[in-house]
């Protein structure tokens, strides 16, 4: 029975697979087959065995499962007929693979087979070992390898080159046996073997030093005069392709010369004739030519420098360059992304083809073309290039706007050169694309908008203009919201007018109508409509005059289903009606952001997006664990670098904190660096009052999430009338802290802590001016030594009365502050009554370090405001 | 290393070969097939042959109604695949003689033989068609 005519029976399921209309009968037909083949395993049928299993393989390859027929291959294999064993040999590669356990089965039939008198049968061992060997199995037949290498056929000889080399990639240890041997097989003259020992030793150079070090010294002049004979030997029959003999071993022998030469002078040396030969004599009207042109302008490249050369391989980049076949150009602009980092002029000089590549057709050229271009561009060159991308934004396909988009707006960051073409250039782009924009990029922008104190009212009359044009990309909007909360006054008044702008008016009313768009707007997401909120609110206090109106829209959400709208508008509402007081300090101008300590963070959580250009060294202030380092090989994933959703590195993204968008604790950020705006206090949080130890406090940066900085910094703030406002401040996590501000008066019920026995402390005179004393008496609950009861009572030292009266704490880190409502806002004058205010304090550093506290007390008296502030230094060690 | 798999797919997305050189489970195998079919079916003829898909390259190139594919390393140069698919080719094309998609299919176990008389574990091991058919025909004859 011939085993290879397959008989009908796998004709016949070939035919029958075929003639299935539908999947489903396809799969029938296969699984009748299966069911058959199993039975026949089953039976142990030794005539059909080979026959099974061609059909065994069929199937897989149409994507069955059949590790039923594993068994089968082995029992093949150790049969005795050659075309049993090559066909167990061949089923071995297509159904099992190196982590089936079954394999090691096949250890012992490989180990004979190797040493099998007949050479084929040892060729067929040797591929098999070469495809799927495991480390294990590597490591025993390692030493049969060794010795095929030397082997008199040089068939066998080729096989046993590659299968080492999936030795030493499995077990590295076993390299340094392989390398005597591997060096002799360089001077072999049958191709087939030549090839096979080049890789084997590529594969050796990669895998361990000592063997690159071992070749360089020895094999360098053999391999030189090897390809000068190939590129010089005459017309040969059996490897001629196109005219030239055995590309492939050119190309091969190119790629060992590459790696030796790299970084080593006087190799390099020895390579640049014939170099130089093959580069200007190979033709290039063929395919076979312009591959072997493309390796060898690549070792040109990566080898030490030699001007000449160099002037040829860029030639030769040039001609690729404007070659018409797309395949030619694609490998010319991958030559290119090379030789910038050699030669930047000359790359320069194609400029202009790169950018017509850009808009070429072909994906492929497309977006080879746009990383070219993210290489190029320097200060000089970024505007023209910017706005040639950016005219392109408009046509590209969708698949393409996140990549281009995320391209343009990193190099427009890196290299503006100057903040008002920095926003224009992100305003066209998010007007484009802004769907397509990741989040940091518009909280970057907002930050060069606050930071770019100047141009403010320019910025907020762009952001409304394109805001009346659409709503549609909705980081545009998130902006334009933004701005227009903040400088709505600007927008209005026509503050701060440019040349070049165009006057426009708008009305109060016509800013709160946007604002009232933006909430509406069904399409637009909750984190817009919430951020719409809070710019009413904001300019609620501007405009005075819109803020009955402001108001009812507000109001109109208290009953919304979305927790986050409800509770803004509810507390905003509140503030609103019963404590206008303090609106105007709530909602004064945000502080100029500190831009390096987001560009760090930033940085830190997000990849640049191309591997040969430098990432943006930087070194996070506030430690953050997650390395700078991009992902290089992914060139092509740019929606794999977002940071990771841990609390620390939300620290990255801490506008959005600011914005009090997110629900998770938001790290407030610091903005004292820079002396505030308007000169009264510092804004830390949104949505609470904070002290502002920074116009006094000598370490200005009040910085939450730097703990590289002096951790007793006294850093978060409290709301004097939240009762329940929970700070977490820890020491531990560096990152983030602060919790979410709740702006809910009294009406949630804090039962007062009643002071259980405990130890006691005597009273503390915590702080004395000569209009105010405030005494604190301590008491603590004997479980629980790490927190303290203080009850604060003020007396009022002068005639007068005091009204509307306020005080506020902050506390470093590691202490964590709850203030219960005081029990009134009146303190009449002379010691004739006391307000007393409860105050729970928790030391996560109980021991360690000892309390510390910063004071603010605000009141009216005689129809003045008055502040005063102080520290408390003096609180007993061991609280 | 160097060259990832090989397919021979149809005009209409079916398989007709795999060889594979890296581990893939079957689902993966199948996600992948159709992606990269779907990506290399919807080229015309003026685009380029080399399509850049997750961290690898495809190359590929279409003999009639079918599209043989190669999935190489980023390093691997290109052109050089690309001879080594209408090598392929043409070995193929001497031992069947006018090879079509039908003698593939029918002969799936001799086309194999081929293959891995070119390429093992992933790197070319023979380019001249004489040493490669061979084996193949030593085979033939004493079967």
């Amino acid at each position: 029975m011939n085993p290879f005519s397959s008989g009908t029976r796998l004709r016949e399921m070939i035919r029958a697979i075929r003639a299935c209309k539908t999947a489903a009968e396809e799969r029938a037909v296969v699984r009748k087959e299966c069911a058959a083949i199993r039975a026949a395993i089953n039976e142990n049928d030794q005539d059909y065995r080979h026959r099974n299993l061609a059909k065994l393989m069929f199937i897989h390859m149409l994507g069955y499962p059949t590790h039923f027929g594993q068994m089968e291959c082995l029992k093949l294999i150790a049969s005795t007929g050659f075309p049993e064993k090559r066909i167990g040999y061949l089923g071995l590669m297509l159904l099992l693979d190196e982590r089936q356990e079954v394999l090691m089965l096949v250890t012992n039939s490989l180990k004979q087979d190797l040493n099998h008198s007949n050479q084929y049968i040892v060729g067929l061992a040797l591929c098999a070992l070469g495809n799927i060997s495991s480390a294990e199995m590597a490591r025993d037949l390692a030493p049969d390898v060794e010795r095929l290498l030397q082997f008199r056929d040089p068939n066998i000889r080729k096989k046993a080159a590659l299968c080492s080399i999936r030795i030493i990639k499995k077990v590295p240890d076993l390299a340094e046996n392989f390398m005597n041997p591997a060096s002799s097989l360089l001077k072999e003259k049958h191709h087939g073997v030549l090839i096979t020992g080049v890789q084997l030793c590529t594969d050796l150079c990669k895998v361990s030093s000592e063997a690159l070090e071992y070749f360089r010294e020895n094999c360098i002049e053999g391999l030189v005069k090897t390809l000068r004979d190939i590129a010089n030997s005459p017309y040969s029959p059996e490897y001629d392709i196109a005219g030239i003999t055995d590309p492939f071993l050119h190309i091969r022998l190119l790629k060992l010369l590459r790696i030796l030469g790299q970084g080593d002078a006087d190799a390099s040396d020895c390579m640049t004739d014939i170099l130089a030969q093959v580069a200007s004599r190979t033709e290039s009207n063929k395919n076979a030519g312009n591959a072997i042109l493309y390796e060898c302008v690549e070792t040109i490249m990566s080898i030490e420098d030699n001007g000449g050369l160099r002037v040829l391989a860029i030639n030769i980049l040039g001609r690729f360059l404007s070659n018409r076949d797309n395949n030619i150009r694609y490998v010319g602009l991958n030559m290119l992304m090379k030789a910038i980092m050699v030669d930047a002029k000359a790359v320069q000089r194609h400029r202009a083809t790169i950018l017509e590549c850009v808009k070429d057709s072909d994906a492929s050229i497309q977006k080879r073309a746009l990383e070219l271009v993210y290489l190029l561009v320097n200060e000089s060159n970024v505007k023209p290039l910017t706005k040639e991308l950016i005219e392109y934004l408009e046509v590209s396909d969708q698949e393409f706007k996140g990549d281009i988009t995320a391209k343009i707006c990193s190099l427009v960051e890196k290299f503006s050169p100057a903040k008002i073409w920095y926003i224009d250039q992100m305003l066209k782009v998010l007007s484009e694309a802004g769907n397509f924009v990741k989040d940091e990029v518009w909280h970057a922008l907002i930050i060069v908008i606050s930071n770019a104190s100047d141009l403010h009212g320019y910025t907020v009359r762009a952001l409304y203009r394109v805001f009346q044009a659409s709503t549609e990309q909705e980081s545009l909007v998130r902006v334009a919201v933004w701005c227009v909360g903040e400088y709505g006054d600007m927008l209005v008044n026509n503050v701060g007018m440019l040349d070049i702008e165009e006057p426009i008016t708008v009305t109060e009313s016509d800013a709160v109508d946007a604002m009232e768009v933006a909430i509406k707007c069904q399409r637009l997401g909750l984190t817009t409509k919430a951020m719409a909120l809070i710019a009413l609110f904001k300019l609620s206090s501007r405009f005075p005059s819109c803020s009955e109106r402001i108001k009812d829209i507000i109001v109109q959400n208290k009953r919304s289903l979305v927790l986050e709208l409800q509770q803004r508008s509810i507390e905003f509402s509140c503030i609103l009606q019963k404590h206008q007081n303090i609106r105007s300090a709530l909602v004064e101008r945000m502080p100029i952001l500190d831009e390096k300590t987001f560009s760090g963070r930033k940085a830190g959580s997000l990849p640049t997006a191309v591997s040969t250009s430098s990432i943006i060294p930087c070194n996070l202030p506030n430690g953050i664990g997650k390395p700078a380092a991009a992902p290089i090989g992914d060139l092509l994933d740019l929606s794999s670098d977002d940071a990771p959703p841990a609390p620390v590195s939300s620290g990255g993204d801490f506008l959005q904190d600011l914005l009090g968008v997110d629900l998770s604790p938001a790290s407030a950020p610091s903005g004292t660096s820079q002396s505030p705006k308007t000169g009264t206090d510092v804004l830390l949080d949104l949505l609470s009052i904070g002290t502002s130890p920074s116009v006094q406090s000598s370490s200005s940066a009040i910085d939450i999430l730097s703990s590289s900085h002096d951790n007793k910094a006294p850093v978060s703030n409290l709301n004097g009338l939240a009762s329940h406002s929970s700070l977490s401040a820890n020491a531990t996590s560096p990152a983030s802290s602060a919790g979410m501000m709740d702006l809910l008066d009294g009406t949630g019920a804090i039962t007062q802590k009643h002071e259980e026995n405990g130890p006691a402390y005597p009273s503390l005179v915590a702080y004395e001016s000569s209009t105010l004393r405030m005494t604190f008496n301590f008491s603590r609950q004997p479980g629980n030594p790490q927190t303290t009861f203080i009850q604060a009572t003020f007396t009022n030292l002068s005639p007068n009365v005091y009204n509307d009266f306020l005080f506020q704490a902050a506390v470093p880190k590691f202490l964590q502050l709850h203030l219960d409502p005081a029990s009134s806002n009146t303190l009449p004058a002379s010691g004739n009554g006391s307000i007393t205010q409860c105050l729970k304090v928790t030391n996560t550093q109980h021991g360690k370090k000892s309390l510390v506290m910063r004071i603010r007390i605000a009141y009216k008296t005689n129809d003045k405001d008055v502040l005063e502030e102080g520290q408390i230094n003096n609180f007993p060690r061991d609280l | 290393m160097g060259i990832r798999f090989i397919l021979m797919v149809n005009k209409q997305g079916q398989t007709r070969l795999a060889q594979y050189y890296e581990w893939l489970t079957l689902e993966e195998r199948r996600a992948l097939e159709g992606e990269i079919v779907r990506k290399c079916l919807a080229r015309n003829e003026q685009q380029c042959s080399f399509v850049e898909h997750r961290n690898y390259k495809i190359v590929y190139r279409r003999y009639a109604s079918l599209f043989f594919l190669v999935g190489v390393d980023n390093d691997e140069n290109e052109l050089a695949i690309l001879e080594f698919i209408h090598l392929l080719v043409e070995t193929m094309d001497r031992h069947f003689g006018n090879v079509c998609e039908l003698d593939i299919m029918f002969h799936l176990e001799k086309a194999h033989f081929m293959l891995e008389e070119m390429v093992m574990n992933g790197c070319i091991v023979e380019t001249s068609k004489a040493n490669i058919l061979t084996p193949v025909q030593l085979l033939e004859k004493t079967s």
